[in-house]
């Protein structure tokens, strides 16, 4: 059975029939708000990503969802139940820890079956299903060895089969992959959509990486400082931030700061061009304009000029760093291909006024 | 490159690591030798000799002593004391099991507060503290007075003197020394372990006896180590509350070396005390081992 996630793509992230609903949700420590009133909506079989920057509250919001912090205000709804009135141990919900947890005592395959020995399935079922998962995160010979007998990346991967193991209809990652390389990666990336498509599991996945979320996730939820800033698909979290700070922690952007006009940024007597995309903006306002929405062009054209400060090519793709008077920070242009402009040339950059971001807020 | 210059400086730091460790520990060394090694030395030498007649000893070897301790008036006593100091370790584990827990699950600045309560006791003369025991258990003492008073029991309770007085004496002596390294071991435990099991399925009773028992043994075994090593060589509480009784192998001990002045027979009864311990020192450590790494399986 395979159902496709039905998330539309709404900046508010309400949904027609979410599996998870999350109304209002506070947690303080002492003077610190982990979380400040966090309203938000999964769909049934989604991969749901959290990003922000360390201490955004990502891992209270999964630990309220898996029952260890009880919230201060606010609901958190399963479907139709309460999520909130039952206890950890009898929500259908698994949580793979950032720290792990792996428990010492017990060997590897121990672990990985204990949640399946507390469900009270046959012997045969445990025996069958630990082998599947250790097979599918590639630790089959290493079954019989204790947690401390292993490196950092195996225990992460411990832990993720742990958790998946169960088949829970949701299921909370807390920066699954963040200690595997590249390859170990990007194979527990196929295998995670995998389990999404096949078995029909809901993830909601915490990580670090932008590229794991943009790639992976249906949807994307960026917090800061305890607060949900943008709920949106990749794309359009990427293409129509609702402020700076989404802006600016999604990518990289060229930022422009001035006042908002007509059309634009007016940045001294210019009129840099860029739309608005979430209502009218007055008053104090930035532009952003993604490197690779750059181009290069005649001088006539120019919108903002400058001098190379370094080229660098990556194989695939080049960037140019080009400092421009009166800007902190140098401007950079990507594109496909080798760098067209070599260090300490003049250069002048153009952008379609479409993909300039056009953001309130003051600097 | 060659190896070359690496292999003295190697060398030399290996040796000043030696130089250190040792300064470290210097002093305790001296500490033990003067004070364990060269006891215990004697004692051992005392074992083969004769008694002198006013104490000391006659140095004519001999293995009478042995064969003295192998009588059952001195092997029940052995026996009845390990079966004393069992019981107390095992109510002084049932009671200070859950103390630890609770005072591990207090808010942190309450800890500390509870932790001073526990060793208050301390801070007073260990035999003020028996004998308070003593106003606390025999027929006028509080404790009759209120059972009676409570109209619970007719007569008073023959409560001093008994087995059962020695016992709690014992258990009120040492109850500390269980509940600090047990606490501390849970108080070192993971508490997201806790949560894991909980968040895989299982409940409060399958989660102590999964994680935080297993995890927290070596709190444990050293705790009960802690209680019973004292506790079987303890005199003062079984003549206190036991009113001689209730002997122990620590009042013969005692006897024979300060009434009836037989100190190579004091020493043979010392002696297998010493063994035991030492079986049961080697025991807990391999099983504390064993329990904290989880073995690494050899
Ligand atoms: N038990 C706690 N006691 C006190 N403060 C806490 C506690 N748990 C979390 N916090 C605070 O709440 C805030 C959010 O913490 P949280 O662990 O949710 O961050 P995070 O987004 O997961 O960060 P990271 O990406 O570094 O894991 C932080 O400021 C943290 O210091
Ligand atoms: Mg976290």
């Amino acid at each position: 059975m395979t159902t496709s996630p039905t998330a539309p793509a709404g900046a508010t992230g309400t949904l027609a029939h979410p599996l998870v609903r999350i109304e209002g949700v506070s947690r303080r420590f002492g003077d610190v708000v982990a979380l400040d009133e966090v309203s938000l909506e999964i769909a049934e079989n989604e991969f749901f990503a959290l990003l922000g920057p360390s201490g955004c509250g990502k891992t209270t919001l999964l630990r309220v969802l898996a029952g260890f912090e009880q919230p201060d205000s606010g609901r958190v709804l399963l479907g139709e139940d309460d999520l909130l009135g039952s206890p950890p141990n009898r929500r259908p919900v698994n949580l793979m820890f950032q720290s792990y947890a792996l428990f010492p005592h017990m060997s590897v395959e121990r672990n990985i079956a204990y949640g399946l020995e507390r469900e009270g399935r046959p012997k045969a079922e445990i025996r069958h299903r630990v082998d599947e998962v250790l097979v599918t995160v590639g630790l089959s010979g290493l079954a019989k060895r204790r947690p401390s007998q292993l490196s950092g990346g195996q225990c992460q991967r411990v832990a993720l089969a742990r958790a998946i193991v169960k088949r829970p209809r949701l299921l909370l990652l807390d920066e699954p992959l963040s200690a595997l390389d590249r390859k170990v990666r990007a194979e527990m990336q196929l295998e995670l959509k995998r389990l999404q498509h096949e078995v029909g599991i809901t993830f909601v996945v915490v990580t670090h990486d932008q590229e794991e979320a943009m790639s992976m996730a249906d949807r994307i939820a960026v917090m800061a400082d305890g607060r949900v800033q943008q709920i949106a698909a990749p794309i359009d979290l990427y293409q129509r931030p609702v402020n700076f700070f989404v802006a600016d922690f999604i990518g990289t952007s060229n930022v422009f700061t001035g006042v908002a006009a007509e059309g634009g940024l007016r940045v001294g007597d210019r009129v840099l061009p860029g739309r608005a995309v979430n209502g009218p903006v007055t008053g104090p306002a930035r532009l952003v304009v993604r490197p690779e929405d750059t181009t290069l062009v005649e001088e006539s054209q120019s919108l903002v000029s400058g001098r190379v400060l370094e080229t660098q090519f990556y194989g695939g793709v080049s960037t140019v760093a080009i400092v421009v008077e009166g800007l902190s920070e140098p401007l950079l242009h990507t594109r496909p291909g080798v760098p067209e402009a070599h260090r300490d040339a003049i250069v002048h950059l153009a952008w379609d006024p479409d993909k300039a971001v056009l953001l309130e807020g003051t600097s | 490159m060659t190896a070359g210059p690496i292999a003295p400086g190697r060398g030399a730091a290996r040796r000043r690591a030696l130089v250190e460790r040792t300064a470290l520990l210097g002093p305790g060394l001296l500490y033990l030798l003067a004070f364990m090694a060269i006891p215990i030395a004697l004692i051992l030498v005392y074992t083969i000799f004769t008694r002198g007649r006013f104490g000391g000893v006659v140095f004519t070897p001999t293995l009478d002593n042995f064969t003295r301790a192998l009588d059952p008036i001195y092997t029940a006593v052995l026996g009845s004391s390990l079966a004393i100091a069992g019981i107390t370790t095992t109510i002084a584990l049932l009671l200070g099991y859950p103390t630890a827990y609770a005072i591990a699950m207090l808010p942190k600045r309450w800890r500390t507060v509870a932790l001073i309560l526990v060793v208050l006791p301390f801070w007073t003369n260990f035999l003020i503290r028996t004998y308070a025991w003593i106003v606390l258990l025999n027929s006028e003492g509080v404790v009759n007075q209120a059972l009676v008073g409570a109209g619970l029991i007719d007569r008073p309770l023959e409560l001093l003197y008994t087995r059962g007085a020695v016992v709690a004496g014992l258990v009120y002596a040492y109850l500390p020394l269980m509940i600090l390294p047990v606490y501390a071991s849970i108080e070192r435990l993971d508490p997201q372990l806790r949560e894991a099991a909980a968040n895989l399925g299982a409940g409060r009773a399958r989660t102590f006896f999964d994680v935080t028992l297993p995890l927290t043994l070596p709190g444990v075994i050293t705790g009960a180590l802690f209680v019973f090593v004292p506790s079987l060589g303890n005199f003062i509480v079984p003549e206190l509350l036991g009113g001689g009784k209730t002997v122990m192998v620590g009042n013969v001990i005692r006897d024979q070396f300060l009434k009836a002045r037989d100190w190579p027979f004091g020493a043979v009864l010392a002696l297998a005390v010493i063994v035991f311990l030492v079986v049961l020192f080697v025991l807990q450590s391999w099983a504390s081992r064993r329990v904290s790494t989880g073995g690494r399986d050899a």
